[in-house]
C-alpha cells in the first residue's frame, strides 16, 4: 500500500487553527495527513508532547503559532520558539530526522499558506519515508 | 468508566458528501468509553441536539463528542445543549471533521473519510479525561471607552451614554469629527456633512454621561472583560483649556504658516491653530514642532522685560490670548500627561487614512494638480482653502476639464485587493456637485465598473449619467505632465477598444483606504488580529460582526473595513448595543479553562512567574514554603506557565497534560 505520512499537529486557537477553518472556507485542497489538536496558545505545548507524538510514530509534527507581534497573550510564540529551538536540537540527539518537526506561524487569515504548507510538509515526509523509530525499538 | 455519546453530523451533503459518515459511526463504536453512536443531518439543528438531550436525560451518556464543524463557531451552542440536559457544560468535546476535513479533502473521500476516524477517536480520547469545570462570576465596572472621535465612535459613546453608561471617548485630534467633518457633501443624498454631523458633535459633547478626551491615546490597556484598566495619555496642547473660549485670536497672531492638514495641505495655519472652524470642544492648541519660539525664549522660562516699555515680551500667541489660556513661563511637559481609568468594556473605532498620492508614481505626484479625493472634498468645502471655489493647486483658476480615476490602490495587487467601497460613489457625489455648479467644465470618470449597491445609489448613478458625466470603462495606466500644469491622462476604454487620452487640469485620484500604521500599535496593546487586508478582525464575518477575539472589546467603523457613512453608523450603533450587554448584566463570567497551581506538587521554584504574560502568577508561602498562586481574575488561560512547570504542578483545565496525551495516543494509534 502507499505510504501516506501521519502529522500530528498543535494549533494555537487564535491563529493557526483558524486559519486551518479558513482554508476550510475557502475550500482549498491539501492531503488529509494532519490532525489538530487544539491548543490555546502555541506555548501550551510542552516539548515532551512532541517527543512523545515522534515515539509514538507519528511521521510528522507540526506546531502552529501566531506571527510574532500577533500572539493573543502578547507573546506566547516567543516562548513557544525558544522552547522549540532546544528541542529541534534534542529531536536529532533522540534518533529522529529533524526534519520530521516543523514550526509555522500561521495566521487566522492565512487559510491558503496552512494548505501549502501541510501540502509541503506532506511531500517532505514522503521523500523521508515512515517513522520506524517504534518498530526499531521493539525489534 | 466513562459514558461517552458520539454524534456524527451529516451537516447536510458538506461532510456527508465526502467522509463516509456511517463508516465512523460504526469505528466510533468499537473506542474505549464509548455507549452511544449517532448520527443526524444537522446535528446542531433541533432534532440533533435533542437527541443529544434525550441520551443524556436517560443516562446513557455523561460525555459528549459531536464529530461536525469547528469548535469556534459551535462549542458553544452544544455546551448550552449539555447544560440544558443538566450535565456540566465543559464535559463535551468537537471533532471538527468539516472545516478541517470534507471541505479540504474532498479530492480524497477515503482519505477524509480515515482523517475523520482519527481526528473522532483524539476527541474521544479527550473527552474520557474531561472534568466537569464551574464558570465564576466578577462584577463590571459601569464605564465604557470609546477610542475614536469619527461618526463611529460618536454614535457608539452617544448610544451608550443614552442608555445611561457612562463613557469616556478618547479621540487623539484636538476635535472630535475625524473623516467625515472633512467631507462636504453626502451621497446619495448631497446632505451637507458638516450641517449633520456637527449637531451630533455638539450632543455627544454635552452629554452628561460622556467625558470628551480629545488630543488623547490610549498609552496602555490591561486587564480583562468588565476590569480594563486603561492608561490614557493627553498629548500636550500648550494651552489652558479651562481657560480657552475658542476665538481664535492666538491662531490669526502667530506668525507660522505650515500646511493645514485639515485642508489636506493645500492652505497653511498656524502653530498656534484651531482644528477646523467647527471643532468640538473648540480650542487652541500650539504645535510646538513648527512653533519659532518668536518671543526668543525658552518654554519654561519667565519673559525678558523690554527696555524700552519696561513690559514682558510676550509670544505673539500669549499676547493675543483675551483670557490668558497661553502662558509660556510654565514649565508643561512635552509628552503629556497620564491618566488612568477602569472601564468594562471597550468600543474600538479609530477609522482608517486614504493612500496618498505620493504612493502611485505612475499618476504624476508631483503635479500640484493631481489630488487626492479627500483633498478634492476640501476644495469644494464652503469650509475649504478656497471658500468652496473649485480653483486648481497650480495657478488657483478654474480648471476646464477634470479626470477622476477610480480604484487607485484597491483593487490592485500591487497595493490592495479588496474593493474601498465608497469610491465609486463619492466621485459620482463630486462630480455630480461640480457640474451643477459649473456645467461647463467637462468630467471624464475613468473606472473599472461602477459600484452602486446601497439604497438609492443605482439612482444617483444614473442621474450623474445624464448630467453629461462620461464614465469611460477602462484602466488608467499613466500619466503625464504637459505645459501650462495640465496632466494627460493616458487611459484605456473598453468600449471603443482602444487607448485614449484625456488633457486634463485636474486629476482626481479615488486612492485606497487602508488601516493606518498606528493601527498595529494600539492593536499589541489590546490584543486585537487583523484580517488578510490589514483592518480589524471581527470575530465572525456574518455573525458577530462587531465582537473580536478579546472578550469586552467591539470593532465600529472602517477600522473594521471600508464603509460608508450608513454603514459605519449601523455598526457603531450595533457595537454600543453588543457593549452594553456586559454593563447591563452587571456581572460577568470568567472563563474556568485557565491555570491552577497543585500546591502539593509545586516546589516554589518560581519559573512560572516571569513567563506570564499578565503577571497573574506570584509566589506565596504555603505550610512554610514559597508556592506559586495564581490570580484567577488575571489568568487567560494560555497555558505557558503549564508546558514550563518541571514538577507538573500547574493545570491549564481544558488542555491538561492527560487530556492532550490521551489526544497523541488516539491519533498515533495504529490504524
Amino acid at each position: 500500500m502507499e505510504y501516506t505520512p501521519n502529522i500530528v499537529g498543535f494549533a494555537c486557537q487564535w491563529c493557526t487553527y483558524a486559519g486551518a477553518d479558513l482554508a476550510g472556507n475557502l475550500r482549498c485542497k491539501y492531503p488529509p495527513t494532519i490532525k489538530l489538536i487544539r491548543v490555546p496558545c502555541s506555548g501550551r505545548v510542552k516539548p515532551e508532547f512532541i517527543l512523545d507524538a515522534l515515539a509514538k510514530g507519528a511521521d510528522g509534527v507540526l506546531v502552529g503559532g501566531c506571527h510574532f507581534g500577533d500572539c493573543h497573550y502578547k507573546d506566547g510564540n516567543r516562548k513557544t520558539a525558544n522552547r522549540m529551538i532546544l528541542l529541534k536540537k534534542m529531536i536529532a540527539d533522540m534518533g529522529f530526522e529533524p526534519k520530521r518537526f516543523r514550526l509555522e506561524w500561521i495566521s487566522g487569515a492565512e487559510g491558503q499558506k496552512f494548505a501549502d504548507v501541510v501540502s509541503e510538509f506532506t511531500e517532505e515526509l514522503i521523500k523521508l519515508g515512515p517513522n520506524t523509530i517504534v518498530e526499531e525499538n521493539a525489534a | 468508566m466513562s459514558k461517552i455519546g458520539v454524534y456524527v453530523c451529516h451537516c447536510g451533503e458538506n461532510i456527508a458528501g465526502v467522509v463516509d459518515v456511517e463508516d465512523v459511526r460504526q469505528y466510533a463504536e468499537q473506542l474505549d468509553g464509548v455507549t452511544v453512536t449517532r448520527r443526524n443531518l444537522f446535528m446542531c439543528s433541533d432534532p440533533g441536539q435533542e437527541m443529544i438531550r434525550q441520551d443524556i436525560a436517560s443516562g446513557l451518556v455523561d460525555r459528549v463528542v459531536v464529530a461536525a464543524c469547528t469548535p469556534r463557531t459551535h462549542e458553544p451552542i452544544f455546551r448550552t445543549t449539555l447544560e440544558k440536559a443538566g450535565l456540566n457544560k465543559y464535559l463535551f468535546e468537537m471533532a471538527n471533521i468539516r472545516d478541517q476535513g470534507s471541505w479540504v479533502h474532498a479530492h480524497d473521500k477515503y482519505g477524509a473519510t480515515a482523517k475523520a476516524k482519527r481526528i473522532v477517536a483524539s476527541a474521544v480520547g479527550k473527552a474520557a479525561n474531561l472534568h466537569p469545570l464551574e464558570d465564576k462570576f466578577v462584577d463590571v465596572t459601569p464605564a465604557a471607552l470609546v477610542i475614536g472621535g469619527g461618526v463611529a465612535g460618536i454614535f457608539s459613546a452617544l448610544e451608550l451614554a443614552k442608555m445611561g453608561h457612562k463613557v469616556y471617548l478618547v479621540e487623539k485630534q484636538p476635535s472630535i469629527g475625524g473623516a467625515m467633518a472633512m467631507l462636504d457633501k453626502t451621497f446619495p443624498t448631497n446632505d451637507c456633512s458638516a450641517c449633520i454631523l456637527t449637531p451630533v458633535m455638539v450632543e455627544a459633547a454635552n452629554h452628561p454621561n460622556i467625558e470628551l478626551l480629545t488630543c488623547s491615546e490610549v498609552a496602555d490597556v490591561n486587564g480583562y472583560i468588565g476590569n480594563f484598566n486603561v492608561r490614557i495619555r493627553k498629548n500636550q496642547t500648550y494651552v489652558d483649556w479651562n481657560k480657552c473660549t475658542g476665538c481664535g485670536a492666538c491662531a490669526e497672531a502667530c506668525p507660522v504658516r505650515t500646511a493645514n492638514e485639515f485642508n489636506g495641505g493645500m492652505d497653511h495655519r498656524g502653530a498656534a491653530y484651531i482644528h477646523f472652524p467647527q471643532a468640538v470642544p473648540k480650542k487652541a492648541v500650539v504645535d510646538m514642532s513648527v512653533c519659532i519660539n518668536c518671543a526668543g525664549r525658552k518654554l519654561g522660562t519667565e519673559p525678558r522685560i523690554s527696555k524700552k516699555t519696561g513690559q514682558p515680551v510676550l509670544a505673539a500667541c500669549e499676547k493675543a490670548c483675551p483670557s490668558g489660556a497661553i502662558d509660556r513661563s510654565h514649565h508643561l511637559p512635552a509628552e503629556g500627561t497620564l491618566r488612568d481609568i477602569e472601564v468594562g468594556v471597550i468600543i474600538v473605532a479609530t477609522g482608517y487614512q486614504v493612500m496618498e498620492k505620493e504612493n502611485f508614481p505612475e499618476y504624476a505626484p508631483d503635479s500640484p494638480n493631481v489630488i487626492t479625493a479627500l483633498q478634492m472634498e476640501r476644495l469644494i468645502s464652503a469650509t475649504g482653502p478656497t471658500g468652496g471655489k473649485l480653483l486648481r493647486p497650480s495657478d488657483h483658476r478654474k480648471p476646464r476639464t477634470i479626470s477622476f480615476v477610480s480604484c487607485v490602490g484597491s483593487r490592485d495587487v500591487r497595493h490592495h485587493t479588496y474593493c474601498s467601497r465608497v469610491c465609486c460613489m463619492y466621485m459620482i457625489k463630486q462630480a455630480r456637485l461640480i457640474k451643477e455648479k459649473y456645467p461647463d467644465i467637462r468630467i471624464f470618470m475613468h473606472v473599472i465598473d461602477v459600484r452602486a449597491p446601497g439604497k438609492d445609489f443605482d439612482e444617483y448613478y444614473t442621474r450623474a449619467r445624464d448630467m453629461g458625466i462620461t464614465f469611460v470603462k477602462g484602466k488608467v495606466g499613466g500619466m503625464e505632465i504637459l505645459p501650462a500644469d495640465q496632466v494627460r491622462v493616458l487611459g484605456y476604454d473598453v468600449d471603443l477598444g482602444s487607448n485614449i487620452e484625456v488633457d486634463a487640469d485636474m486629476v482626481v485620484l479615488a486612492s485606497a483606504m487602508e488601516q493606518p500604521p498606528t493601527a498595529k500599535l494600539l492593536a499589541r496593546k489590546i490584543g486585537l488580529s487583523f484580517d488578510g487586508a490589514g483592518f480589524f478582525k471581527e470575530l465572525h464575518p456574518k455573525l458577530k460582526p462587531v465582537e473580536t477575539a478579546v472578550e469586552g472589546v467591539f470593532l465600529a467603523g472602517c477600522c473594521q473595513g471600508p464603509k460608508d457613512i450608513p454603514d459605519t453608523v449601523s455598526q457603531a450603533k450595533g457595537a454600543a448595543a453588543a457593549a452594553a450587554i456586559p454593563l447591563c448584566q452587571g456581572k460577568v463570567r470568567i472563563d474556568p479553562t485557565i491555570s491552577e497551581v497543585d500546591t502539593e506538587k509545586c516546589s516554589g521554584c518560581g519559573i512560572c512567574t516571569p513567563l506570564c504574560p499578565y503577571n497573574a502568577i506570584v509566589l506565596k508561602t504555603y505550610s512554610g514554603r514559597p508556592r506559586a498562586m495564581i490570580d484567577i481574575t488575571q489568568c487567560k488561560g494560555c497555558g505557558v506557565c503549564t508546558a514550563a512547570c518541571p514538577s507538573a504542578a500547574i493545570l491549564l483545565h481544558g488542555y491538561t497534560d492527560v487530556q492532550i496525551l490521551s489526544q497523541i495516543a488516539a491519533l498515533t494509534r495504529a490504524a
